[in-house]
């Protein structure tokens, strides 16, 4: 019955531990790099992939999911990752009505440089 | 008991069915379910979030201090909480129920502390002048771009919808935990593991809000630093 238990409920405290230390460290290179100046998709490409490698952390580890059947993973993790996927069909809208609302960005108003003529 | 005699009956293969194929209580399974529905409902609320975003002008106003210094002491809790809650679930699958108790309750603290600090900081976004439907008047000018274009004022309902939700879901957890520990010798070990699950879903989300709606938004270029006191 113990060993059942055991089972049940596998990962030491100490492997807890050092998963909350690696969450924290990277919550702080996150938290850093709001204070770098970079463009704003490679931004958001960074913040991301750290909130991914987080959230499989805490999923794997504290959620356990890590420990439970194969069945179990292949059941909930890829219909999941589908669903969201699936909701960035609306960007292209976004990204067109961002078209429509700022064109005059694309072409700046700024005074033709002066051409030297001889 | 039942549950793990049953799981007896079947070989360690993974697809071969039968009346116990995932090897989790119904209960367990249905707080697997759940959590995936919600994941869905964060998920569309950030990715509107995220097409309001990239089709305006969207103003990125938090300076270090409050905003960032308190989000991050926020996310710190929510960590905190997370690990002190595994520890619980660990201690009770050993059947130390009363210690079982005593980290459930730590948990419970960290979350609460949580709730506090950002309603402090929703306070003084409030007092600054941001609504779900308006921007402070400072903000509004300071990210007004070059050709007149003002910032929109989606910003607030965005900010305050998903942050809303988000402390929603601690604030019930809270009271779920509080109803785990008080009844903690009654339950079963996998109906504390399941209270787990739930808790470490919100520290989960908390993962994608902190850095797309808080770093995302830090005020970079000191626009707003003329407004600070």
């Amino acid at each position: 019955m113990s060993a059942h238990a055991d089972e049940h409920f596998a990962g030491s405290n100490k492997l807890f531990t050092s998963i909350w230390v690696v969450l924290v460290v990277l919550t702080l290179i996150e938290i850093l790099l709001a204070y770098k100046t970079m463009p704003i998709h490679i931004m958001l490409t960074i913040l991301l992939g750290l909130s991914i490698i987080k959230a499989a952390l805490i999923v794997a580890y504290f959620m356990h999911l890590k420990f439970e059947r194969l069945s179990l993973i292949v059941t909930l993790v890829p219909m999941l990752v589908i669903c969201i996927c699936l909701l960035m069909v609306f960007f292209p809208d976004s990204f067109r009505s961002s078209g429509l609302r700022y064109k005059f960005q694309e072409a700046p108003p700024v005074a033709p440089a002066p051409v030297e003529e001889p | 008991m039942s549950t793990e005699a049953q799981a007896g009956h079947f070989p360690a293969v993974d697809w071969n069915g039968g009346a116990f194929p995932y090897r989790v209580g119904h209960r367990k399974l249905g707080m697997w379910l759940f959590i995936i529905s919600d994941s869905l409902t964060f998920s569309a609320l950030l990715m509107g979030y995220a097409y309001l975003r990239a089709s305006n002008n969207w103003p990125t106003p938090f300076p270090f201090y409050p905003s960032i210094v308190f989000s991050s002491v926020m996310t710190f809790c929510l960590l905190s909480s997370s690990l002190t809650m595994v520890f619980g679930v660990s201690a009770s699958s050993k059947g130390d129920k009363a210690k079982a108790r005593k980290w459930i309750l730590a948990t419970i603290f960290f979350g609460v502390a949580f709730i506090v600090l950002h309603l402090i900081e929703w306070r003084h976004l409030l007092g600054e002048g941001l609504t779900p439907f308006y921007l402070p008047k400072e903000w509004a000018e300071a990210f007004t771009l070059t050709d007149g274009t003002p910032p929109t004022s989606l910003f607030g309902a965005t900010f305050f919808a998903i942050t809303g939700l988000h402390m929603f879901h601690v604030a019930t957890g809270a009271i779920y935990l509080l109803v785990v520990a008080a009844r903690v010798k009654k339950l079963k070990h996998e109906d504390i593991e399941i209270s787990g699950l739930y808790w470490h879903f919100v520290d989960l989300v908390w993962m994608f809000v902190f850095p797309l709606i808080y770093i995302m938004s830090v005020d970079m270029h000191g626009a707003l630093a003329h407004v600070a006191k």
